[in-house]
């Protein structure tokens, strides 16, 4: 394989990826969805549940993307230092996106700041965004593919707390963003929690929270106990399925941390929609790959 | 229960006997109309191009396909957040008459007003339903304002059945949103007390 064939193939292979997911939901998704369905016991919820489903299966029968609102398109690379394309990655991605948004076919989802004009192909400065993480000694690339939609994006929220404020304060933090913004969101909404020090570490953490699958939890014990007191915590709200009331609210809460300054504590929350567009695979150096967040996936 | 089915033009009389939580259906015509086109009317004072009179708009920003010079396919529709257009859907009812406004989540004050003075309802198409509300389209009749780009033209959409729709605020002066963020923010306050009294990590 020539270079020139190996980024026409990884482009190729990137962008069908890309079109899938905005069809089809991965498997911890739509799996947590049926489980919380199944709880619901009034006409209001199971009529919205009902058109979930439905439109999940239509989508596929369709081809088509299963929310009009398919995101401005973010990618979160763990990109082997040894990967051979790591150079050609950035364009790769950007002409992925054009060719997902001709053929999917994507909705115009890039408008030009300050400008303030759509480029009308889903690319422009900063999107598709690209996250780096460079892993040293890998020749693999490792991709999670996310729509971040105008709904979901709009509940996000960071601030640096004082240390007095404790994780009390993270917990009021998190809450009120759920009756503020969050019911409007699409609920069940999967949440999104970055703990460190200022503004820009955490919410990179929270948007890293929702590339999670469902029903991982973070290692550290007492995280851990904090994400499921959230859950329990959120789903007592009862949202319900589109903030129309129901027994829960979330598919999940997430957090990721990392130390903090002694002086703050620098919290932001992010949120994914029912529909959480998320793909992940994972190429090696001959460009093989593997896709683990939806099965039976023939691109 | 017969499914309830209004349909364009709609009067005040039709919309009498419809209460917050009910669930609707349209027939008839929908026009998308959401950030720019609301700020068009209201803050430029620009005249819509479309007729609104007993009509109804959609918050939502389409994917549109293109078949022709004039011809177009509805492949994916569904609701955007309506809360972005409170600033300007009271001003919007009363100009356009506009009697029927779907969008996602709810919707504040000013539009609660506008629909108990004009006589309109807000309500919610699930979102995230994007195909089901695209099969719900019979046709796309007519198409304004596409300087401003795929999400925000207006597209006037001949519609069956196009729903479930669930009705957040009526004409009595009832907002379903407003009244469950009530219970919930109460519901919020008991599970904060509740957490906080186990992540007392900083001693």
């Amino acid at each position: 394989m020539t270079k020139d064939e190996a980024v026409a193939r990884l482009t190729d292979i990137i962008a069908k990826f890309v079109d899938y997911t905005g069809k089809v939901l991965p498997d911890d998704v739509k799996k947590k969805l049926r489980e919380l369905g199944d709880q619901e016991d009034t006409p209001l919820a199971m009529a919205i549940y009902e058109a979930m489903f439905k439109n999940q299966e239509l989508a596929r029968q369709l081809n088509r993307p299963s929310c009009q609102d398919t995101g401005a398109i973010q990618f979160l690379l763990k990109c082997g230092a040894k990967f051979p394309y790591l150079g050609e990655l950035e364009s790769i991605l950007r002409e992925a996106v054009i060719q997902a948004t001709k053929n999917a076919p994507l909705r115009h989802n890039s408008v030009e700041t300050f400008d303030e004009y759509n480029t009308g192909k889903n690319i422009g400065k900063g999107i598709p965004t690209i996250f780096w993480d460079i892993v040293p000694d890998s020749d693999q690339l490792e991709i999670n593919t996310y729509m971040a939609g105008g709904g979901c994006s709009l509940p996000g929220k960071a601030m640096v707390l004082m240390p007095g404020e404790g994780y009390e304060g993270v917990t009021r933090f998190v809450m009120d963003i759920m009756t503020s913004y969050g019911l409007n969101a699409c609920p069940p909404l999967l949440v999104g929690v970055g703990i460190g020090t200022s503004v820009e570490t955490a919410a990179l953490l929270s948007k890293k929270a929702l590339m999670r699958p469902l029903g991982t939890h973070n290692p550290n014990e007492r995280a851990a106990a904090m994400e499921k007191l959230l859950e329990e915590g959120i789903n007592q709200i009862g949202l319900g399925p589109q903030g129309l009331t129901g027994k829960n609210s979330v598919l999940g809460v997430h957090i990721e941390n990392t130390a903090r300054h002694p002086s703050v504590i620098g919290v932001a929350v992010n949120v994914g929609c029912w529909s959480h567009r998320r793909g992940h695979i994972v190429f090696d150096r001959e460009l093989h790959y593997t896709i683990d967040s939806h099965t039976g996936v023939e691109l | 229960m017969a499914k309830k089915i209004l349909t364009t033009p709609i009067t005040a009389e039709d919309l009498a006997d419809i209460h917050v939580g009910d669930i609707i259906y349209l027939n008839g015509h929908i026009t998308t109309c959401r950030d720019v086109a609301h700020r068009r009317l209201i803050e430029e004072g620009r005249k819509l191009p479309v007729d609104l009179d007993g009509g109804a708009i959609l918050h939502a920003g389409p994917i549109i396909r293109t078949l022709s010079e004039d011809q177009y396919e509805m492949v994916s529709v569904g609701p955007t957040t309506s809360m972005r257009m409170e600033k300007f859907e009271e001003e919007f009812i009363k100009e356009t008459g506009v009697k029927l406004i779907v969008g996602k989540g709810g919707m504040g004050e000013g539009t609660m007003r506008g629909c108990r003075d004009y006589k309109a309802l807000h309500a919610v198409f699930p979102a995230g339903c994007a195909v089901v509300a695209a099969t719900c389209v019979e046709k796309i009749e007519e198409v304004n304002w596409k300087d401003l780009g795929m999400p925000e033209t207006l597209w006037t959409c001949k519609v069956k059945e196009f729903g479930p729709l669930i009705v957040s605020i009526d004409t009595h002066g009832r907002n379903l949103f407003e009244e469950n963020k009530v219970t919930f923010n109460q519901r919020k306050e008991a599970a904060i007390a509740e957490i906080c009294k186990q992540v007392s990590f900083i001693k």
